[in-house]
């Protein structure tokens, strides 16, 4: 049976990480345990046979009005360690408004709600491993971590992969934010050349000539030196 | 081992405001329909932080094998169908009170990792506001004779295997509950792989 590699040292964020203060309540004190990968953890939700819209990727088409903000073209692929593309795998991705707003009731933050803009999608990646949205740019916005806290403009993505083990949530950010060297959040993983992999790049090849901005981003899934089963059979 | 050529992607918080993409499919709670087969339990997830306050944001989600204890997925190849009734992922919000109600049924055993059998157990991830990269526990159930003979529980220090344990309502048999402790005294399990 295969099995998972250990994510590099460095290149995850540090689970208790004292600038972002909810971290210490809410993280193990005690180290975690190693076990051996099982069938367990080997499998994992698919979410492949999930039923999608077909305007399910495209964030700006829901109402009558389009929201406002710059719109963006949002693509890339998702591969694993092995560079090999992750087929048929949901992507789904969630994000403020261009004010900075999330359509959430538990969302305080002073600046308007947009009533075209929900804020969420949902893709599958195609043979190449590539998803695509279309969105808008989401504004920075400020949280309570500590005095004149603002998070950087970032895009929630939620990944599945082929296994328990590839599952992952992170979030995409955007090429010359100043504000991520303010961020715990961001500044949580050690490796400068890890973080650089959350930023996204504008792409002058997918902007699309008086409508919208080009963005690239490739997510990375943990590789397990085997054959994806996607491939089984073709 | 370590030869790779590209680096995985790093993790970052879901935060506090994922619930208007993530979970508003409240029918992933239920994860088994009627007629899905084995023992069924109703079984409440309940996240709390290392003050005890009730984690009010937290997202859980279950992946498990069904009552024979096949996994819906590729990997498995054992020679059966998986329960058609039965869908092996769940995925919910915790309420207010830190909770996460779900309709599943008791897992059946599937293969461990030294060519036994391991106890029935349900794969948890635990993701919140404050938690950087996503948590992995699993869910025992107290009682369970093979539980003695799980050598993924025989690998975690006997004083704090409990913490991995579901345990009945007393009045109520099919109703489980299972605390998450995420911090602090009698802090829950978490693995690593
Ligand atoms: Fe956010």
């Amino acid at each position: 049976m295969h099995s998972y590699k250990r994510t590099l040292p460095g290149t995850q964020p540090n689970r208790r990480h004292d600038a972002y203060r909810s971290t210490l309540l809410r993280n193990p004190r005690q180290p975690l345990i190693q076990i051996p990968q099982t069938l367990s953890e080997l499998t994992g939700p698919l979410c492949g046979d999930n039923p999608i819209g077909e305007s399910d990727n495209d964030l700006t088409c829901h109402f009558a009005e389009e929201p406002l903000g710059q719109r963006i073209h949002l693509s890339g692929r998702v591969l694993d360690e092995d560079g090999r593309p992750v087929r048929n795998t949901l992507v789904e991705i969630w994000q403020a408004n261009a004010a900075g707003r999330y359509n959430h009731p538990v969302d305080q933050h002073p600046a308007p709600l947009d009533p075209n803009f929900i804020g969420s999608g949902r893709a599958m990646t195609d043979d190449e491993g590539e998803y695509r949205f279309v969105t808008i740019r989401p504004g920075s916005y400020p949280w309570g971590n500590h005095y004149n806290a603002w998070r950087p403009a970032h895009i929630h993505f939620s990944l599945f992969g082929p296994s328990l083990l590839t599952r992952l949530i992170t979030q995409m950010y955007f090429p010359g934010d100043p504000l991520f060297d303010f961020d715990p959040i961001m500044q949580s993983i050690p490796d400068e050349d890890a973080r650089r992999r959350l930023i996204s790049r504008f792409d002058l090849e997918t902007t699309v000539p008086e409508r919208a901005l080009g963005f690239k981003w490739d997510i990375v899934l943990r590789g397990s030196g085997a054959t994806p089963f996607e491939d089984a059979g073709k | 081992m370590s030869e790779r050529s590209l680096i995985a992607s790093a993790s970052q918080t879901i935060g506090p405001f994922y619930a208007f993409a993530l979970t508003t499919n409240t029918a992933l709670g239920v994860m088994a329909q009627s007629g899905a087969i084995g023992e069924r339990i109703e079984l409440v997830v309940h996240v709390v932080d290392g003050e005890s306050q009730s984690v009010a944001d937290a997202m859980v989600e279950l992946w498990q094998a069904d009552a024979s204890g096949k996994y819906q997925h590729p990997e498995d190849m054992q020679a059966r169908n998986p329960d058609p009734a039965f869908s092996g992922f769940g995925r919910l919000g915790t309420n207010a009170e830190g909770e996460a109600a779900f309709t599943t049924v008791k897992p059946g055993r599937v293969a461990g990792p030294d060519g036994g059998l391991q106890a029935p157990h349900i794969n948890v991830i635990v993701f919140a506001r404050g938690v950087l990269l996503h948590l992995y526990t699993r869910i025992y159930f107290a009682g369970d004779p093979a539980n003695k003979l799980d050598s993924v529980l025989a690998q975690v220090p006997e004083e704090r295997r409990s913490t991995l344990l579901a345990y009945p309502d007393r009045k109520r048999r099919e109703l489980w509950r299972f605390e998450i402790r995420l911090c602090g005294e009698g802090e829950t399990v978490f693995f690593d792989w």
